[in-house]
């Protein structure tokens, strides 16, 4: 009995430090941000006023906001459904066929991780340049044309711009995620199934994706969070929300009312809104997405 | 023992973690530290005393050497210890001190910056009353402040934003606005600088003949300085009041659609890619059409010959600056004064010490120690009267733009409480970039800039 009220406080002391990081790190910052959504305060100043749901009323008639919503909502399920092709069909590749090169392509995929998206902003900004950028230069080869494409400066092309970059530079974290879990489906499995006469792609779809299917959903919750978060980091270092608002997207929106337009309690209540919605989004996708764990 | 030892266990966890929380800390410090150039102090969170006080300034492209020069030269005469905070980005160093309470005495920076602090402040009624340090007189000088600012400049609403006369922002470092370009490819075809709108235009056919766009601008913002200066051109004082105070029906008259066609048809001969690049990361190469003989024109401020200062450029290139053409023969040319401010928390501790400090801002030493021309840096220049006549070179002739008829324009639109989603300056400014691209005509874009302006007209300060 003694010895069992001994590891009690043992383990309370083991985990006190941790939640009283976590509480002071992450709750009481999140509690504080749901009641700051309840104000009109410009951020810097002591005049708060109290205003109830009102800032979330304003939101919900906000066009630019809801311009940014569908830009986000865009960028999650394109971003999600192609990095999610390509990063599985590469791993399979690179994991289970037998070509030159292999570790050699496992680098260069991996490499934009290693950047900073700054960087990569950068380099796509160089890429998309309308009049001496490298995408135009191809595309024109095939089309005939005075007007070069303004990658960046058509508000209807903008968003997809930006959505390539963020591609570009997710497809090799997934890779290397989903390679990893490949790496633990017993080889026994692709040899009775090479002896029963199955092909390549039916061992895909019938033995790889079913087991590494909890990896698959995991990375899926990554997916909704690192679209939201680095969107913002694209937006902000490739458009600036540009050109007039055509590629503003949650985050960025919430930096411009929080900041520029010294309506920190309204920025407040879209974080609230992100804060929701990336949390039911997940939610959805976890609950669709259950499956009966296979276990060997 | 055992008990004892897993006790002792866990306490080393525990304080192991709030001796990582304790670290932090010091790293903060440590970085403020950093970002104080001329910290005369080693602790910027105790209360300064009465001979101290803390100036945070903007690092722009001014430079921080003379900030650092003034702030020593102002100890040497006073006694009165500067604690000098300088950062390109000033406002995330003290921002954050700022929402915990703290202020600094003295902070430079003006509105316009995307963080948007000094217009917050205006809008939270968080500045201190400067009108009495007009009055006072200059350290180490027998004139007051007042009889040293040149005219005008503590007249607009970027110094008394709450139009009842009274200063809040004391102007600082002054540069006409107006349209940049190349004057070496103006002398090579024979073309002249046009002087009214007609001209303008057919400038521009004649240019488009020849590939050259007539028009861009570095990011729509810099409609800003452009657009008073044309609306003061096409209206006078009176349409500026009227404009920017979000006048009901202003649009609607022929003053208002004049200035909507002029800026429309601007819009439909600007360099189609400008867009594209008209963002904080890649601007530079709209400022490079210019200096590369594929755009005449471009709305700018002084400090772009700095920042253009090692780019790459046609041979016989010539800084050029004129003013707005007027719209009808012989009508009024106006360039924007472009200026920032200088304010004072409302929370400040030491305000009096603090308005002695700006008040010798514009003392002719530290207006001499701010001109200065530093290698790296462009020359500051005080909005002190008779300052511009000593100045060289590029600076000569780009202040000598008033002189050579020009009017000076100075405002901007009204302060307001914040109004959650709206934005005067989207709605004017940056819809420019729809006009070129095409998305807004320009019966989208009068519709945008009055929907916002009566949106924000309940809510102007009083």
């Amino acid at each position: 009995m003694d010895k069992q009220k001994g590891r009690g406080k043992f383990v309370f002391f083991c985990v006190a430090p941790a939640v009283i990081l976590f509480t002071i790190f992450m709750v009481i910052p999140t509690f504080n941000i749901f009641k700051m959504s309840l104000y009109k305060w410009g951020g810097y100043s002591n005049n708060k006023t109290f205003i109830g749901f009102e800032n979330f009323r304003k939101l919900f008639n906000d066009q630019k906001f809801l311009g940014a919503f569908q830009n986000t909502i865009l960028m999650i399920v394109i971003v999600t459904i192609v990095t999610f092709a390509f990063a599985l069909v590469f791993a399979a590749i690179l994991q289970r066929e037998k070509i030159k090169g292999q570790n050699f392509f496992r680098i260069i995929f991996y490499i934009p991780n290693i950047l900073s998206v700054v960087v990569i902003s950068a380099i796509f900004s160089a890429i998309y340049d309308a009049n001496n950028g490298m995408l135009n230069s191809i595309v024109n080869l095939f089309r005939n044309a005075n007007e070069p494409i303004y990658w960046l400066g058509d508000q209807k092309i903008v968003i997809y711009a930006i959505i390539g970059a963020m591609i570009w530079q997710a497809i090799g974290y997934y890779m290397v995620m989903y390679m990893a879990s490949m790496a633990a489906v017993p080889e026994s499995l692709y040899e009775s199934a090479n002896l029963e006469g199955a092909s390549r792609l039916t061992q895909f779809f019938q033995i790889t994706i079913p087991l590494i299917w909890t990896n698959i959903r995991t990375t899926l919750t990554f997916f909704i969070i690192s679209s939201i978060n680095l969107s913002f980091l694209f937006v902000k270092a490739m458009t600036g929300g540009g050109p007039d608002g055509a590629s503003e997207v949650f985050l960025s929106y919430m930096y411009k009312q929080a900041y520029t337009n010294s309506s920190y309690g309204y920025g407040m209540a879209i974080g609230v809104l992100v804060f929701l919605f990336s949390f039911a989004l997940s939610a959805i996708i976890n609950a669709v997405t259950k499956r009966e764990v296979i276990e060997l | 023992m055992r008990k004892f030892l897993s006790v002792i266990l866990a306490m080393t966890l525990v304080l192991t973690s709030f001796a990582g929380c304790g670290k932090t800390e010091t790293n903060i410090s440590t970085n403020t530290e950093t970002s104080t150039s001329t910290s005369t102090s080693e602790n910027t969170d105790k209360p300064a005393p009465a001979g101290k006080i803390t100036v945070a300034a903007l690092e722009s492209a001014y430079g921080v050497e003379a900030w650092k020069e003034v702030a020593a030269a102002y100890t040497k005469q006073t006694g009165v210890e500067v604690n000098l905070i300088t950062d390109k980005n000033i406002e995330d160093v003290i921002g954050a001190n700022m929402k915990a309470g703290e202020y600094p005495d003295v902070v430079h920076l003006a509105t316009g910056r995307p963080a948007a602090l000094t217009e917050t402040m205006i809008k939270d009624n968080a500045l201190t009353d400067l009108t009495d340090m007009l009055s006072m007189t200059v350290p180490g000088e027998t004139k007051k402040v007042s009889e040293k600012i040149a005219k005008g400049f503590t007249e607009s609403s970027l110094t008394n934003p709450y139009s009842d006369g009274k200063t809040y922002l004391a102007p600082m470092f002054y540069g006409p606005c107006g349209l940049f370009y190349n004057q070496g490819l103006f002398e090579e075809k024979g073309w002249t600088v046009p002087t009214t709108w007609d001209e303008m235009w057919a400038l521009g056919d004649k240019a488009k003949a020849e590939n050259i766009a007539l028009f861009t601008y570095p990011t729509a913002g810099y409609f800003d300085a452009f657009f008073y200066a044309l609306v003061y051109s096409v209206g006078g004082a009176d349409f500026f009041d009227k404009v920017t105070n979000y006048a009901e029906g202003i649009w609607d008259t022929s003053e208002g659609k004049q200035v909507i066609d002029i800026i429309a048809k601007l819009a439909s001969y600007t360099e189609k890619s400008v867009p594209s690049n008209a963002n904080n990361d890649n601007y530079l190469k709209n400022q490079q059409l210019v200096l590369d003989n594929k755009a005449l024109f471009m709305p700018n401020g002084t400090w772009v010959v700095g920042e253009m200062g090692k780019a790459p450029r046609t041979d016989g290139f010539k800084w050029g600056l004129t003013a707005l053409p007027a719209v009808k023969q012989g009508g009024d040319r106006y360039s924007f004064t472009w200026f920032e401010q200088i304010w004072i928390p409302a929370a400040a501790e030491n305000k009096e010490a603090a308005k002695n400090f700006i008040a010798y801002l514009y003392s002719d030493e530290a207006a001499k120690i701010f001109a200065k021309e530093r290698e790296g840096s462009q020359p500051a220049i005080q909005p002190i009267i008779g300052l511009a006549d000593s100045l060289e070179g590029d600076n000569k002739l780009f202040y000598s733009i008033y002189d050579n008829g020009a009017k000076a324009a100075l405002g901007g639109f009204a302060a307001t409480d914040p109004v959650e989603g709206v934005s005067i300056a989207e709605a004017t400014f940056e819809a420019v970039n729809s006009l070129v691209s095409g998305d807004k005509t320009a019966e989208d874009y009068k519709a945008g800039i009055v929907k916002a302006s009566d949106a924000l007209r309940p809510h102007i300060k009083k």
